[in-house]
C-alpha cells in the first residue's frame, strides 16, 4: 500500500515535472537522452521509497514505542538512528526488558536485587538519621517495585521510631550528702565543745570526733576543779589569815577597851571615894596619889584602847576588803567561808561597838564624877582661900587645927561660917528658884544629848541589824544554793544513770550486731576454706581418675592395636584384591577403538563385586554402574570428541529453531545464519555464564574448547544448556557423554576407594 | 542417533518435494493441455501447488516433534 502511494506520488511528480518545463529547468536537464531518464527515474524512485520508508518508520516509532522497540531489536543500528532522530527511548520499554532479563539465571539477579535492596536500606537509614530527604534511593533505582517501596517505608518508620538512649546520671548526691553530713557534724562538734559546761557531763559522742570533747571537758573540769581548789585554798588561807589577824586585833581591842573600862571605873570609884570618904590627911594624900595613878592608868588604858581600836578597825577594814575580793571571785565553794568570815566580822564589829559604847558610857560617868570632883575641889579651894584670907596663918589642913586656934580666930571663923551659911542659904534659895529653869535647861541638854546618843545608837543598831539581815540573807542564799546544788546533782546523777543505761543498751545492740557480722564473716571464710579443701580433694581425685583412665585407655588402645593389626592384615589383603579388581575395571575402560564402545564392563564389575562382598560402600558403587555400560560398554572420550566435532556444524545450522520458530522459512534463516556467522573455533568458557553466553554458537565453541582440553564434564554441562532443535540434535551425544562420565566417575571413586583402603591398610615403616 | 534424524527428515522433504513438484508439474501440463488451451497458468499452478504441498509437508514433518498429537493429548 505504501509502495502504491509512493508510485502514485512518483507519477504525480513526473506529471508535475512534465507540466512545468519552464520553472523546473533543473529537473528536466538531462545529461543523456530519454533512455537514461528511465534509469534515473528508477534510481530516484528507489531512493525516494527508501527515504520515505525510513521516515515513515521513524514517525511511526515516535508514535508507537513498542514498534520502536521491536524495530530496534530486529534491525541492528536502528537504535542509533532513532536516538539521533527522536532522542533516547522512554521508560516504558524498560519493564519489558527487565521481564526478559528475569529469564536469566536467577542467582545473579537475586544478588543484584539484594545488593540494591541493601543499598536502598542503607541509604534510607542514613537519610532518616540526617535531615536530607530520601529521594536518592528513588532516583537511583528507577524501576522500584511496590515491595521495595514498602520495605523502604518500614525501614524509615523503624529508623525514626528509634529513641536514642539517655546516659544514666552519675550519683554525686550521696557524696554531697556525705560531705554535708560531715560538715554539719563538724559544726555540731564545735558548738558542743564550746557549750560544754564544766558542771554538766557531756553526752556520749556520736562520732569519734566527739570523744575528744569529753576528754577535753574532763580535763577542763579537772583543771577548773584544780583552779577552784587553788583559789579556794588561797582564799580560805587569806580569809583565815585576815580573820585571825582581825580576831586578834579585835580581841586585843576589846581587851584594851575592857581594861580601859576597868581603869575608868576604878578611877571613878577611887574618885568617888576620894570625894566622899573622910579620911585622915595622910591617907588622903595616898588616896590622891592612888587617884593620880589611877588617872594615869586610865589615860594610858584609854590610849591603848584607842590605838587598839584603830588597829582593830584597820584589820577589820582589811578583812572586809578581803571578803569583798573573795566575793568578787564568784566561786560557790568560797561562799560559806565568806559567809562565816562576814559573820565573824559582824560579831567582832558588834562586840567592838558594844565595848566602845560601854567605854563611852563609863567615860561619861567618869566625866560627871570628875566634874563633881572638880566642883568639889573648886569649892574646897574657895573655902580654903576664904579661910586663908581670914586667917592667913591657918594651914590648909584645918582639921588638925583644933588646939591651935585663938578665940578671935574662932569668932572670925564662926562669923565667916555664918556669913557663908547665909550666902549659901541665899544661893540655895536662888538655886531652888532657878532649879526648874536649870532642870529644864539640863533636861533639854540631856534630851539633846540623849537624842544624839539615841540616834547614834539607833544608827549603829540599824547598821547591825542590816548587817545581820544581809548575813542572814547570804546564809539563806548559801543554803538554798546548796540545796539547789544537791538537787541538780541528783538530777544529773539521774541523767547520768539514764545515760549509762542507754549507753549500755546501745553497746549491747552493737555487740550483738558486731557479733553477728563477725560470725557471718567467720562462717563465710570457713565455707570458703571448706569449699577450697573439697575442691582440692576433688581435683586430686579427678587427676587420679584421669591418670587411671588414660592408663586404661592406653592399655585398651594397645590391645585394640594388636587386634586391629590382625584385622588390618586381613583388610589389607582384601584391599589388595579390591584394588586389583578395580584396576582391571579401569583397564577395561581403556579398551576401546576410535568409534566403537568399549567391551561390556559386566565381567569386570562382577569381579569387583566379588572382591568386596562385605563392603557396602564398594558394593553400592559397583551396583551404581549404569546398565548400558555393563551390557554395551561406553564410548571413549576421543570418539565423543570426534562425534561432537561432526555434529557441531549440524547444531549450528539449526540454531534458530525452537518450539515457536520452526517453520521452513526459519530453517532457511537459521541455515543462512550458520553460513554467515563466524565464531571462534574454540573459546575458553568463562567461570560464570551470563545471558549472552547462552547463545548456541558460543556454547558450542566453549564445548569444543573443553573437549580439546579434555574436560568432558564441562563440555557436557555446556551442551546441556542448548535449547530447541539444537538440543534435540545433540541429545544422543549428550546421553552417551553422560554414560561415559557416570561410568568414569564410579570407576574413579572405586579406584580412589581402593587406593584409600590400600593406603589405610599399609603400615608405615 | 539424534543428529541423523534431521538429515533423514531433510532427505524425506527433498524426496517428497521432488515427487510433488513433478506430480504437480505433470498434472498441470496435463490439465493445461487437456482443459485449459495450453495456457501456462495451470502448469505454474500445478507446480506451485505441488511445491506448496511439499513445503507444507516438510514443515509439518520438521515441526512434528513440537506439536502435541491427539493421542498424546488424550494421554
Amino acid at each position: 500500500m505504501l509502495r502504491a502511494c509512493l508510485r502514485g506520488a512518483n507519477a504525480t511528480a513526473r506529471n508535475n515535472c512534465r507540466r512545468n518545463p519552464l520553472t523546473s529547468v533543473q529537473h528536466c536537464r538531462h545529461y543523456t537522452a530519454g533512455e537514461t531518464s528511465g534509469a534515473t527515474k528508477v534510481v530516484a524512485a528507489g531512493l525516494l521509497t527508501v527515504s520515505s520508508g525510513i521516515g515513515g518508520t521513524i514517525l511511526y516509532a515516535k508514535w508507537d514505542h513498542k514498534f520502536r522497540a521491536a524495530v530496534e531489536k530486529n534491525v541492528p543500528y536502528s537504535d542509533l538512528l532513532f536516538s539521533l532522530a527522536l532522542g533516547p527511548s522512554s521508560q516504558e520499554g524498560l519493564p519489558i526488558k527487565k521481564q526478559t532479563e528475569l529469564a536469566q539465571p536467577p542467582s545473579m539477579m537475586d544478588k543484584q536485587v539484594k545488593a540494591s535492596k541493601a543499598k536502598s536500606e542503607k541509604k534510607v537509614k542514613e537519610a532518616a538519621e540526617s535531615p536530607a530527604e530520601e529521594s536518592s534511593p528513588a532516583t537511583t533505582q528507577p524501576a522500584q517495585s511496590i515491595e521495595e517501596a514498602s520495605v523502604e517505608a518500614t525501614h524509615i518508620i523503624s529508623a525514626i521510631g528509634e529513641v536514642p538512649s539517655v546516659p544514666a546520671p552519675c550519683d554525686t548526691e550521696a557524696a554531697a550528702v556525705k560531705e554535708e553530713c560531715k560538715e554539719c557534724h563538724d559544726h555540731k562538734d564545735t558548738p558542743v565543745t564550746a557549750v560544754v559546761h564544766p558542771n554538766t557531763e557531756s553526752p556520749v559522742a556520736m562520732e569519734p570526733l566527739k570523744e575528744r570533747p569529753v576528754e577535753e571537758v574532763a580535763a577542763r573540769l579537772a583543771q577548773q576543779d584544780q583552779e577552784e581548789q587553788d583559789i579556794l585554798a588561797s582564799v580560805s588561807a587569806s580569809l583565815e589569815e585576815s580573820l585571825a589577824s582581825s580576831a586578834k586585833t579585835t580581841l586585843q581591842a576589846i581587851g584594851a577597851q575592857e581594861a580601859a573600862l576597868q581603869a575608868i571605873t576604878q578611877h571613878t570609884h577611887k574618885l568617888k571615894e576620894a570625894m566622899e570618904a573622910e579620911v585622915p590627911p595622910q591617907e588622903k594624900s595616898a588616896q590622891w596619889k592612888d587617884l593620880e595613878a589611877a588617872l594615869a592608868n586610865r589615860t594610858c588604858a584609854m590610849n591603848d584602847a584607842s590605838t587598839a581600836l584603830l588597829k582593830a578597825n584597820e584589820t577589820l577594814g582589811s578583812l572586809k576588803s578581803v571578803i569583798d575580793k573573795s566575793k568578787g571571785l564568784n566561786i560557790a565553794a568560797v561562799h560559806p567561808l565568806v559567809l562565816a568570815a562576814e559573820e565573824n566580822l559582824h560579831n567582832m564589829i558588834v562586840d567592838l561597838d558594844k565595848v566602845v559604847t560601854k567605854v563611852q558610857s563609863a567615860e561619861s560617868e567618869a566625866k560627871i564624877v570628875s566634874q563633881y570632883s572638880e566642883l568639889v575641889n573648886e569649892a574646897k579651894q574657895q573655902f580654903q582661900r576664904e579661910v586663908s584670907s581670914l586667917t592667913p596663918e591657918i594651914q590648909a589642913n584645918w582639921k588638925g587645927l583644933t588646939g591651935k586656934l585663938s578665940a578671935d580666930d574662932l569668932n572670925a571663923l564662926i562669923a565667916h561660917a555664918h556669913r557663908r551659911i547665909d550666902q549659901l542659904n541665899r544661893e540655895l534659895a536662888e538655886q531652888r528658884v532657878r532649879e526648874q529653869i536649870h532642870i529644864d535647861a539640863a533636861l533639854e541638854q540631856q534630851k539633846l544629848e540623849d537624842q544624839k546618843a539615841l540616834e547614834k545608837a539607833v544608827n549603829t543598831t540599824l547598821q547591825h541589824v542590816k548587817e545581820e539581815a544581809r548575813l542572814e540573807q547570804e546564809r539563806k542564799l548559801g543554803e538554798l544554793r546548796e540545796v539547789m546544788e544537791a538537787e541538780m546533782r541528783t538530777q544529773l546523777r539521774r541523767q547520768a544513770a539514764a545515760h549509762t543505761d542507754h549507753v549500755q543498751d546501745v553497746l549491747k545492740v552493737q555487740e550483738h550486731e558486731l557479733r553477728a557480722e563477725a560470725e557471718q564473716v567467720l562462717s563465710s571464710k570457713m565455707l570458703e576454706q571448706e569449699t577450697r579443701y573439697r575442691q582440692l580433694n576433688q581435683e586430686q581425685l579427678d587427676n587420679f581418675t584421669l591418670d587411671m583412665n588414660t592408663a586404661y585407655a592406653r592399655l585398651k588402645g594397645m590391645e585394640e592395636a594388636i587386634d586391629s593389626h590382625v584385622v588390618a592384615e586381613e583388610e589389607a589383603r582384601k584391599a589388595h584384591q579390591l584394588w586389583l579388581s578395580v584396576e582391571a575395571l579401569n583397564y577395561t575402560l581403556k579398551t576401546t577403538d576410535s568409534d566403537l564402545p568399549t567391551i561390556p564392563l559386566k565381567s569386570a564389575a562382577e569381579a569387583v563385586r566379588d572382591s568386596c562382598h562385605d563392603n557396602d560402600f564398594a558394593l553400592a558403587l559397583a551396583s551404581a554402574l549404569p546398565e548400558e555400560s555393563l551390557h554395551r560398554g561406553v564410548y571413549s572420550e576421543a570418539s565423543l570428541r570426534a562425534r561432537f566435532n561432526s555434529l557441531r556444524s549440524l547444531a549450528r545450522r539449526v540454531a534458530l529453531i525452537d518450539e515457536s520458530h520452526n517453520s521452513l522459512y526459519q530453517y532457511f534463516l537459521s541455515y543462512l545464519q550458520a553460513a554467515l556467522l563466524f565464531e571462534d573455533e574454540q573459546k575458553a568458557p568463562p567461570t560464570q555464564l551470563s545471558r549472552e553466553d547462552l547463545d548456541p554458537f558460543k556454547l558450542l565453541s566453549y564445548a569444543s574448547y573443553c573437549l580439546e582440553h579434555g574436560d568432558l564434564e564441562l563440555a557436557a554441562k555446556l551442551v546441556n544448556q542448548l535449547r530447541g532443535e539444537t538440543r534435540r540434535v545433540v541429545e544422543d551425544w549428550l546421553t552417551e557423554a553422560r554414560l561415559t562420565l557416570e561410568t568414569r566417575q564410579v570407576v574413579s571413586l572405586l579406584s580412589a576407594y581402593a587406593n584409600a583402603v590400600g593406603l589405610g591398610t599399609t603400615q608405615a615403616p | 542417533m539424534s543428529e541423523k534424524q534431521l538429515g533423514k527428515k531433510v532427505d524425506r522433504c527433498l524426496a517428497d518435494g521432488a515427487i510433488k513438484l513433478g506430480t504437480g508439474l505433470g498434472l498441470g501440463i496435463v490439465f493445461s493441455v487437456l482443459f485449459f488451451k495450453r495456457h501456462t497458468w495451470p502448469i505454474s499452478f500445478g507446480s506451485g501447488a505441488g511445491l506448496g504441498m511439499a513445503y507444507a509437508n516438510c514443515q509439518n514433518d520438521l515441526r512434528s516433534h513440537y506439536l502435541l498429537h491427539k493421542s498424546e493429548k488424550e494421554q
